[in-house]
């Protein structure tokens, strides 16, 4: 037992810090997650989070937390998203990658120029790959609160946003603003991929918002379920990854710690891949899918 | 030496399905289905949707075995693999977005030798051989337009020539009006029939609703049921063989030359066109 | 700029610019730009293993693309492809970091090989470089037209006697080797504006398949050319003028294609057609 709880892991400040935050986190990107799966929208995600990229880098250049670089870039990625139309037509998605790989050449010169105006090694390192253990306790209200708002708006909109998934055209003949409904959601998101680029990177962010979601689908269809699912699932990786970070600091001799981001990327593949050792029978899976359909559009 | 009629005989069937059945997924989709098709003959493969009419065909190219039974093109049994050069095929949509840099003319060039390894040199007689075969499905109008940019019946027309510019013996087409307006129907059917008389080919052509092919074809497979009932349009678009394919009562009418098909029970979806207490008399 | 020590970076650049450019194109056409982001991650956390393990930064690089570009392959077969896909790409990277936190001077590094580097391109990486390039070329000239076929066509491909599953594993190792050669020079996060946004500009100016390629090719050159300039001048990093160069190229091609749709073209002149006959 003490191999696994290392002395110093339940009293330790940075820890119980980390272990809040990435709770937040892992609740709030596992549940909008199985939306983003759900619509097909992985791939919107990433750009997210490498436009989130540009902003974290952005802010490490003028000298202000990472999150909020996160957040105002997620946002206006999402903006700039909607105006695309990356959720109304197909194909869209190349013109999405393209325009936002742009943003990741700017993330490119801030990081550069910013190594270059402070002295401040492997900053690169901790925007890209994150550092839970070094997050500071005074954004820790500020990250909890945006998790909550990103929450409730999915909350109240879940339903619409599961119908608007099956077809637009449903959901406007049923008298839904299509438009505003995803807008609405893809701000949500922005928040769950500045959350999760906080507490893993922001180039790492999709595995805490896509992993644990598609685990969670795969074991159930019923999207209530599986957004409890997958914030359990986060959450169990985030925990995991944070005690085997925390431990691998004495491994070696030498005194560095393994990433916690590495852990919980691989715990979240892991996962996800055991979900593949259950295979239901053709019948089964057949039912299940009409017993989807019937959830959703009927409710 | 060739003896002449023996030849004759021995090439009157280009394709020879005898007894197929075919089990997916533990479910019996067809049931001993035998049917010929020969040089010339423009067959209709009529039948409601997920009667296995998708099913017969990649069994016949070739993408599905049978469970039992066999195919036998020329009069010699398929081959696993191969039979390519014998068979053209012409899907029933195409999944080409409008961006794509591919024009009419390169699809049909496609057909020449697509499958094949390296690339091709731009030659005058390719460029002939192309032309022609856009000229033989009138589709030289938009030859180098992008084939994504093109209208449901545009596109048919190039993929029938990509099908039939190598000079298979057979054609398969899969639903090819299924998303037509009426006048592209006619054209369409009038090009195969052009083709199918011109190059002695022998037609496939499946469809849910056989009206639009009644002008043209000579024979029918209808499947039904799981099984199918092959012969002249008017031995089988009958009253007592088409009941005892679907198992319940069907009538059989024909108003002011078209044909419909009236199931006694309700429509069901992917009833074929037609079926239904109500009959709905323009056939769609 | 153009002396020994950067023309090793100019002909590496250019080998690269003509593979991204040829690899491009069938990405575009195949939908699969997301798979060109998610294997040069694989490849960045094999370059980043194989300098913990002290080996040429090119071993590390392919085995890890052909590794991610495998995994896609085959678990994208069983479940959803943007998942795995995703999932993958963030393993790998995932996978770089450790490496990189484990080994000593991960700064730099971390930097020039997810941004690309204009003096990074050392000798010995050139001629693995040369030779792959060459191999890459060679592997799509030699599948062209089948794999054409099951790019553009696949409904077909099937039925013509193309194996679609063949030419998606083609496909995916040619990626990999593309990749492997590309990381060094350009960056693992930039590939993919190298590599998807001079083909997606080309199909916007030509309608042939041909033309598009040497498009694709030539405007992925200009590119890296101007970004070599310019990130010589100004110190800044290279992978920032590749992707923002890329996408303006994109951007052009879109409103070409905007202009080019509000007339009529490639129909033959003749007696007025309605759109709705055929």
């Amino acid at each position: 037992m003490h191999y696994i709880f290392e002395p110093g892991l339940f009293s330790s400040g940075p820890v119980r810090t980390a272990v809040l935050v990435g709770t937040v986190v892992a609740v709030t990107s596992g549940v909008i997650g199985v939306l983003t799966v759900i619509r097909g929208q992985s791939f919107a995600g990433h750009s997210l989070a490498d436009v989130a990229t540009t902003g974290g880098a952005g802010a490490f250049l003028i000298g202000v937390n990472q999150f909020w670089g996160f957040l105002i870039a997620g946002v206006a990625g999402a903006a700039i998203m909607e105006l695309i139309g990356v959720q109304r037509r197909r194909g869209r998605d190349v013109a999405t990658g393209v325009v936002l790989g742009a943003a990741l050449g700017a993330a490119a010169l801030f990081l550069y120029l910013g190594t270059q105006t402070s002295s401040t090694t492997g900053a690169s390192f901790t925007i890209l790959f994150g550092s839970m253990f070094v997050i500071s306790p005074d954004t820790v209200p500020a990250l909890i609160a945006s998790g909550i708002v990103a929450l409730a708006v999915v909350a109240v909109l879940s339903r619409v946003l599961l119908l608007t998934s099956l077809g637009p055209d449903l959901a406007a003949a049923r008298g839904v603003p299509v438009r505003a409904v995803g807008i609405a959601y893809l701000m949500a998101l922005a928040v769950a991929v500045s959350l999760s680029a906080v507490a893993i990177g922001a180039v790492l962010s999709t595995a805490l918002l896509i992993g644990p979601a598609a685990t969670a689908l795969r074991v159930t269809k019923r999207p209530g379920l599986a957004m409890a699912a997958s914030a359990l699932t986060g959450t169990a990786a985030t925990w995991l990854g944070i005690l085997l970070a925390y431990d691998s600091f004495y491994w070696s001799s030498s005194g560095r710690g393994w990433p916690v981001s590495f852990f919980v990327v691989a715990l979240v593949l892991i996962a996800y891949l055991l979900s593949y050792a259950r295979r239901p029978s053709r019948g089964r899976r057949a039912g299940r899918a009409a017993e989807a359909r019937k959830v959703l559009v009927e409710g | 030496m060739t003896v002449p009629w023996k030849t004759e005989q021995a090439v009157q069937e280009l394709l020879r399905l005898e007894g197929i059945s075919v089990r997916l997924g533990g479910r019996e989709i067809l049931r001993d289905v035998s049917f010929t098709v020969g040089p010339g003959e423009f067959t209709g493969l009529i039948g409601p949707n997920g009667a296995g009419k998708t099913t017969l065909l990649r069994v016949i190219l070739g993408l599905q075995p049978p469970t039992a039974g066999r195919v036998l093109l020329n009069g010699r049994p398929r081959p696993r693999r191969g039979g390519e050069r014998l068979i053209g095929y012409v899907p029933q949509k195409l999944a080409i977005d409008p961006d794509m840099p591919l024009r009419a003319r390169d699809v049909v060039s496609l057909g020449i030798d697509g499958n094949r390894l390296g690339f091709p040199l731009p030659s005058a007689a390719r460029r002939e051989l192309v032309d022609e075969a856009l000229r033989a499905v009138e589709a030289e109008r938009y030859a180098d337009a992008r084939v994504g940019e093109l209208s449901g019946g545009e596109q048919q027309r190039v993929m029938i020539a990509h099908a039939v510019i190598a000079r298979p013996r057979l054609l398969l087409l899969d639903e090819p009006l299924a998303n037509l307006d009426l006048r592209s129907e006619q054209g369409i059917v009038a090009v195969l029939a052009r083709l199918a008389r011109e190059q002695r080919i022998g037609v496939l052509i499946s469809a849910h609703d056989m009206n639009p092919l009644m002008a043209e074809t000579s024979a029918v497979v209808y499947v039904a049921g799981g099984r199918a009932a092959a012969g002249r349009t008017g031995e089988v678009i009958r009253a007592d063989v088409l009941t005892a394919l679907y198992g319940s009562q069907v009538d059989v009418l024909r108003v002011q030359g078209r044909v419909i098909v009236v199931a006694g029970e309700a429509p069901q979806p992917g009833d074929p066109v037609g079926a239904g207490a109500v009959a709905r008399p323009d056939g769609s | 700029m153009f002396s020994s020590l950067m023309m090793n970076t100019w002909i590496a650049a250019s080998i690269v610019a003509v593979i991204a450019g040829v690899t491009g194109f069938f990405a575009v056409l195949r939908g699969q730009s997301f798979a060109a982001h998610a294997i040069p991650n694989g490849a960045f956390a094999g370059a980043a293993g194989a300098g913990l393990l002290g080996l040429n930064v090119i071993w590390g690089l392919a085995v890890f693309a052909l590794a991610g570009a495998l995994g896609i392959g085959a678990l994208g077969r069983r479940a959803r492809q943007d998942v795995v896909t995703a999932l993958v790409l963030v393993l790998m990277l995932g996978t770089g970091a450790l490496f990189l936190s484990l080994s000593t001077e991960y700064a730099e590094v971390t930097y020039s090989l997810l941004f690309g580097e204009v003096f990074g391109v050392s000798p010995n990486v050139l001629v693995p470089i040369a030779v792959l390039g060459a191999v890459s070329v060679a592997a799509i000239a030699v599948i062209y037209r089948p794999l054409l076929l099951a790019s553009a066509l696949p409904e077909v491909a099937d039925a013509r006697g193309v194996s679609t599953r063949q030419m998606d594993l083609c496909f995916l190792i040619v990626m990999a080797l593309a990749t492997t050669m590309t990381v060094p020079v350009v960056g693992a996060l930039l590939v993919f504006a190298l590599m998807i946004g001079p083909a997606a500009a080309a199909r916007s100016f030509t309608r042939r398949p041909g033309y598009a390629i040497a498009v694709a090719t030539g405007i992925a050159l200009v590119t890296v050319w101007a970004g070599i300039a310019l990130s010589y001048r100004t110190n800044w990093p290279l992978g920032f003028y590749v992707g923002v160069i890329a996408a303006g190229f994109f951007l052009l091609g879109q409103a070409w294609t905007a202009v080019r749709r509000h007339g009529v073209r490639g129909r033959t002149p003749a007696a007025p057609v309605p759109a709705d006959t055929c």
